[in-house]
């Protein structure tokens, strides 16, 4: 049997894939459009500390023993803090001024970061081992999937939902919407909004640390590894309207099949098919396929 | 009056620019250009530089008493990049030479410019056979390796292993078509086929869907014809995948960085062509141990390799006694190069060094006694071997 001239095998191997890169994509877009939805910040640095969360988990394994399982918690938990460093420290006072401010500055924290880690690491990468318990693959039928990747799916997933769930359903979720709206508001009503933005942007920051933790095990550990994505990332979140969480989480996911499915086709183009149906999308509808227009 | 003044001090500037270009007196000036910050800096970068600088530092610091000044920058793989540096080098700073570091398409870029300033370019790091085939240039010398070697070396023992059925996974630029292509011809000539290539962009994030293509095609070799955090990657990707199990994976270009990064266990039984390796012997262990006590690492052969260009530059510009770039470059054409790099290296027509290169075997985790002890020697190819032979070249310069 054969779907689009391959066989049926190869296909769902590749939507496999596809969707497990996805899963991938949109948990890093998920933490992009946090921060931008609930404070307009365009975060340039997310690409770095997406890095600087595998390096955390790469140290801590490295340098103290500590498990995978740990690392998963206590990685975020740094980037959590370095996050609230970086806005405390630089963004707040850049608020009230264009945007594009936040965004330059952003940017030249990636470079620094990058840069730091580029200067003490190199840039092999460091290879982290997959965690025993999940080491190992099974057999689909028509591909093997290592249970490793079968996890980012599984875990991604979760944690998108998770997020979603907070934002839109809970009290707490409320008052950041709200609180993004019209801040004198909310704090009339005793909400410190100053700490909830920040806490905000510390929650976006750890969501990028976390991926880059589930990424460790599969691709080497290397400062690069944030400029490699954060374009396609940041592709995703324009895609999928910015600010919106389940556009970017939509999007992510089938922007990875759909580049997975390019991989087989036409090789060559996988790296610009995502730009192209960008380039599509803003065409067709400039605030993107989940936005809302303004 | 003022339009005068301003002819006039044009004048003077495009006149002391003119000066410049003959200018024998002041610094000594060699450039390197080469991915200081990408996927290729460990196997060369910063320390390629500091080699360099290392060898005008063991040479004395001067040559035919004028200081040696070394220039460095990185071309971000990028061939405008790297050829607008050389261009700007050569009209501004009077570069008497240029040392190429990694990558193809940046190198070929050099060599155009070198070769219409009439410089010496020596090139290290590229691996495109094309810089002396047919993109040779009279002032172009390629050092290290190419990719008609790694073929010849790597890739014949493959075949002749029992390895007959050959799929590659491509870096979609011009040293990967090159590897694929010299790779591919090797492989038909000892009497195996070619069943399928994928190519893959520069730097790709992620490789599983091109493994996926590679296993369904069952070859029973998967050959690499990439390099740096690509091949490790991919490599990575494909014992991931249960690959390893199905195929025999070739390393078609692999340096000791990626094998350290890689590590032992994921790398065992790897063959490697290269052109030089740290513990070969006395000479190489002393370089290496000087690298190691500053970086922490050992030296890569590209990294030996630049040391020793820009060591046997220097010797060549002492001995004609000029930094004139066309008497400087017959020097280095004629010359015999021996040091710790390579033993009775000549310069061909064409700008190949010829010099043996080598095929190694990575060992297992429990075979390694000290660290950065990966590779044991399986054959030693003489140079005529190894490299394209003058009636395979696609020359103009060379004489049949």
């Amino acid at each position: 049997m054969e779907i689009f001239g391959i066989p049926h095998q190869a296909f769902l191997g590749q939507l496999m894939l596809g969707l497990v890169n996805g899963a991938f994509y949109a948990m890093l877009s998920l933490g992009l459009a946090v921060i931008f939805g609930l404070l307009d910040i365009v975060n340039f640095a997310h690409g770095a500390l997406y890095m600087v969360g595998a390096f955390a988990a790469w140290i801590m394994m490295d340098s103290w023993g500590i498990n995978y399982w740990f690392a998963l918690v206590l990685a975020p938990l740094i980037v959590g803090v370095l996050g609230v460093i970086i806005e405390r420290g630089l963004l707040k006072r850049l608020y009230g001024l264009d945007p594009l401010y936040g965004l330059l500055l952003t940017f030249g924290v990636s470079l620094i970061l990058e840069g730091i880690f580029r200067k003490q690491y190199g840039v092999s990468g460091q290879s982290y081992s997959v965690p025993e318990l999940l080491s190992g693959a099974t057999n689909l039928g028509f591909m093997i999937l290592p249970n490793y990747r079968a996890w980012v799916v599984v875990a991604s997933i979760a944690v998108c939902l998770a997020t979603w769930f907070i934002i839109e359903r809970t009290r707490l979720g409320a008052y950041l919407r709200a609180g993004t709206e019209n801040a004198k508001l909310v704090q009339a009503f005793g909400v410190n909004v100053p700490v909830m933005v920040t806490l905000t942007f510390a929650a976006g920051a750890a969501l990028a640390g976390l991926a880059g933790v589930l990424a460790a095990p599969v691709i080497q550990v290397t400062p690069l590894m944030g400029s490699n994505l954060i374009i396609v990332v940041f592709a995703v979140v324009v895609i999928g309207g910015m600010g919106s969480i389940l556009g970017s989480v939509v999007t992510g996911l089938g922007l990875g099949v759909v580049e997975g499915f390019t991989r087989v086709f036409y090789p060559e183009a996988s790296n610009i098919v995502v730009f192209v149906i960008m380039a599509i999308v803003l065409v067709l509808r400039p605030a993107g396929l989940f936005g809302k227009e303004t | 009056m003022k339009l005068k003044t301003l002819v006039a001090a044009l004048a003077v500037c495009l006149g002391s620019a003119g000066a410049m270009a003959q200018d024998q007196s002041g610094p000594v000036r060699i450039g390197f250009i080469t991915d200081m910050s990408s996927l290729y800096a460990d196997i060369d970068g910063p320390a390629g530089a500091e080699m360099i600088k290392w060898a005008v530092q063991d040479f004395g610091g001067k040559v035919l008493n004028r200081p040696v000044e070394v220039l460095s920058a990185d071309h971000q793989n990028k061939a405008d990049v790297a050829a607008s540096k050389a261009r700007e080098w050569i009209d501004s700073q009077n570069l008497a030479m240029l040392i190429g570091g990694t990558s193809s398409g940046t190198n070929l870029a050099m060599s155009g410019i070198a070769k219409e300033k009439k410089r010496p370019f020596i090139s290290i790091g590229a691996g495109s056979a094309r810089l002396t085939n047919e993109d040779c240039s009279p002032y172009t010398i390629h050092y290290a390796y190419d990719t008609v070697a790694l073929a010849k070396v790597g890739g014949s023992a493959l075949v002749k292993a029992g390895a007959k059925k050959w799929f590659f996974l491509t870096a979609d630029y011009a040293f990967g078509h090159s590897l694929e292509a010299d790779s591919s011809t090797v492989v038909k000539a000892n009497g195996g086929t070619v069943v399928g290539s994928v190519r893959h962009p520069l730097n790709a994030s992620d490789f599983s869907s091109f493994l996926l293509q590679a296993q369904s095609s069952k070859a029973d070799i998967l050959a690499m014809a990439n390099a740096g955090g690509d091949f490790i990657n991919a490599m990575k990707a494909a014992k991931e995948f249960g690959i390893t199990k199905s195929m025999k994976v070739a390393g078609l270009l692999v340096f000791i960085n990626d094998v350290h990064s890689i590590g032992l266990a994921n790398a065992e039984g790897l063959q490697v062509a290269d052109s030089w390796y740290w513990n070969q012997d006395d000479d190489s262990r002393k370089f290496a141990k000087r690298f190691f006590d500053k970086y922490k690492r050992m030296p890569s052969s590209l990294q030996a390799a630049d040391y020793s260009a820009a060591m046997n530059y220097l010797k060549a510009v002492q001995k004609v006694g000029t930094t004139d770039g066309d008497k400087v470059n017959a020097e280095l054409r004629s010359m015999k190069y021996n040091d710790f790099y390579h033993k009775n290296g000549t310069v061909r027509g064409d700008g190949r060094m010829i010099h043996d290169m080598y095929l190694y075997q990575v060992k297992g985790p429990k075979e390694s006694t000290t660290p950065w002890d990966y590779y044991k020697l399986v054959a030693k190819v003489p140079g005529d071997q190894a490299f394209t032979t003058p009636a395979e070249s696609k020359c103009s310069l060379l004489k049949k």
